[in-house]
């Protein structure tokens, strides 16, 4: 069984048509990449699987179970986590407290406890710290651990979403844009990190990405839209000789 | 000297004090203020208490205003749902203040959690104005509900007891009032570094990414006014315990002002700014009653002037810190601790 199934999705804007009848799949394990011109609908996309969006028309399952009319905060709890094309961290808060709410779906405290602190909150509140610092060494934010968010430069903020994603234990990883406004060594880092989380936690990430380089380097399968339809689909070999995609990307002006 | 600090485990790390000596010097605050009142004039003992009191009522408010974002202008309608349920339970039903005030405060919270359904639909002024329909009906309903309230003459409450002990007089009272405030404001500063406090923080910067990080905003939107208004309700039966009669008129809209005054001057989503700002408003109209007081041999017409200086007073206050120090007087105080920190290499 695939981790994430998603069939005949459709989703309407007053007239404009964001999504056409997508269905794909992603198996465990897999690095996904999703790629198309501006406008596609990859965001679009994204949005239905993580429930920010409800599409008009089809569904989605993950890891066997339908979750189309589940909340985003519910299938965050069944293991799907993401990152925004235009950055949403907490602004106001420091990094460590940006990933520590990363960990809200595994902690257990309540009001009271919480309230009382010592004792169980408080032995709670040092393991998931610990899997949090376990974090900010992986993607190496050592040195911004107590800097406020929006203090940070972009490429920076990037990365702390990333690892605030990372924070909840996704089996699925949503990815949108990450490496998007990024230096040619920021890139790098980022690639990097991405084939690590893939490879060494063995999370399965859907990717959406306009470097080619990239996509073609790190992903395992690779989804093509194009206003809103699924136009190819399979190894990123198959789908770079794929005349319809060649069209796709010709037709306009590289993004 | 302090000059910088370092760490050794995630423990120390997370405490709730940077290095021992605030730990010292709030020690020997509390231990100075449980002394004060063997010292203190029975005015000074009431206005103490009155304190506290709003002390508490500006940390209730500021978890759900400052913390979570939701604005309340329903904070005098809590103080009544407190006050007289603490009236209810202590005179008609006799119960000793052990079971009336923590009783009043989850009766509060339930009222709470009433008035704070529109919040999931309505945000910034249109949930105040939702809350502020709140405020009047419980208006409505303290004033027009006589066999309960006391209606318009209000309802007299016997003094706090518990197995024989009686605090009839301010001075007991504080050794009640003092111990419950600094115990909620050690609930609440813990409170917002654990899960429940955080998702509250959450939900105020950014509720989108909030939903998609796995918090419920649904429920923990509900869950704050519950807090905040448990809060609010203890105050209100503490208010009740020491005003001894309480009517509708105790608890106007221009109260629910005040204490939004309060957590503004002090600092939003701050509990030293809570603490700051309740003491600030409190003191306020004192201090002006005793210039007043002052000049009143040679302008005796300045008596007539105490209410309307202290409505003018406290709204170019607000102003004034509204524009030049937007995160209040918490964060001013910030600000002055870390000059001291790296004294004298400030810079
Ligand atoms: N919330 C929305 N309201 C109205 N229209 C929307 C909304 N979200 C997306 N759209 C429209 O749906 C279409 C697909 O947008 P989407 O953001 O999914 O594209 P994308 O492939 O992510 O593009 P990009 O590469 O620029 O990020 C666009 O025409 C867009 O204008
Ligand atoms: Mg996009």
């Amino acid at each position: 069984m695939p981790l994430l199934r998603v069939n005949n999705l459709i989703l309407h804007f007053r007239g404009v048509t964001a999504l056409s009848d997508v269905s794909f799949e992603v198996r465990r394990g897999s690095l996904h990449a999703v790629i198309g011109p501006n406008g596609a609908g990859k965001t679009s996309l994204l949005n239905c699987i993580s429930g920010v969006y409800r599409p008009q028309r089809g569904s989605v399952h993950f890891d066997g179970a339908d979750v189309t009319k589940l909340s985003p905060a519910h299938r965050t709890k069944m293991g799907v986590a993401r990152t925004f094309q235009n950055i949403a961290l907490f602004r106001g808060m420091t990094v460590l407290d940006n990933l520590l709410i990363g960990r809200h779906v595994h902690q257990h405290e309540g009001v009271l406890s919480g309230g009382i602190y010592y004792g169980k909150a408080r032995a709670e509140e040092i393991a998931h710290r610990e899997v949090v610092e376990d974090i900010i060494d992986f993607l190496e934010i050592q040195h911004i651990r107590k800097k406020v968010v929006g203090t940070l430069a972009y490429g920076l903020q990037k990365r702390v979403e990333l690892a605030r994603a990372l924070a909840l234990e996704p089996r699925l990883l949503l990815l949108d844009e990450p490496m998007a406004g990024m230096n040619a060594e920021e890139k790098e880092d980022m690639a990097r990190f991405i084939l690590d989380i893939n490879e060494d936690r063995g999370t399965t990430m859907i990717m959406i990405e306009h470097d080619m380089g990239v996509v073609m380097d790190v992903s395992h399968r690779v989804t093509v839209l194009s206003f809103g339809e699924k136009i190819a689909d399979g190894t990123p070999e198959e789908v770079q000789g794929d005349p319809a995609v060649q069209e796709a990307y010709l037709g306009q002006v590289q993004g | 000297m302090r000059c910088g600090d370092f760490r050794e485990s995630y423990a120390e790390d997370m405490s709730l004090f940077e290095s021992p000596l605030p730990r010292v010097l709030l020690s020997g605050l509390l231990l100075f203020l449980l002394v004060l009142p063997q010292f203190a004039t029975t005015y000074w003992l009431d206005v103490l208490n009155r304190i506290c009191i709003a002390i508490i009522g500006a940390v209730g408010l500021n978890v759900v205003t400052g913390y979570t974002g939701l604005i309340s202008l329903g904070t005098a309608a809590f103080l009544a749902v407190g006050g007289f349920a603490t009236a209810a339970m202590a005179g008609k039903a006799g119960l000793p203040f052990v079971i009336v005030i923590p009783l009043s405060g989850l009766l509060t919270a339930m009222v709470g959690l009433v008035f704070g359904i529109p919040s999931l639909r309505l945000k910034g002024l249109y949930l105040a104005v939702a809350t502020l329909a709140a405020h009047y009906i419980v208006e409505f309903t303290a004033t027009h509900w006589d066999s309960m309230t006391g209606g318009v003459n209000g309802i007299s409450i016997p003094p706090a007891q518990f197995a024989g002990l009686v605090l009839s007089d301010d001075r007991k009272m504080f050794y009640l009032i003092f111990p419950v405030t600094v115990g909620l404001l050690f609930f609440t500063k813990n409170l917002f570094r654990t899960k429940v406090g955080k998702a509250f923080v959450a939900i105020r910067d950014q509720d989108i990414s909030a939903e998609v990080m796995g918090v419920n905003v649904f429920r923990y939107k509900l869950l704050s006014f519950a807090v905040s208004s448990f809060i609010v309700g203890v105050a209100g039966s503490l208010l009740a315990y020491q005003a001894r009669i309480i009517s509708p008129e105790n608890f106007p809209i221009t109260l629910a002002i005040d204490y939004l005054g309060m957590v503004i001057i002090g600092g939003l989503g701050s509990i030293l700014g809570s603490i700051f700002g309740a003491i600030f408003i409190t003191l306020l109209p004192e201090m002006l009653r005793l210039g007043t007081d002052a000049l009143s041999n040679q302008w005796p017409a300045l008596m007539q002037l105490v209410a309307p200086l202290k409505a003018g007073v406290f709204g170019l206050v607000v102003i004034l810190f509204l524009i030049f120090e937007p995160d209040g007087m918490a964060a001013r105080w910030n600000h002055i601790k870390a000059y001291w920190k790296l004294y004298p290499f400030s810079y």
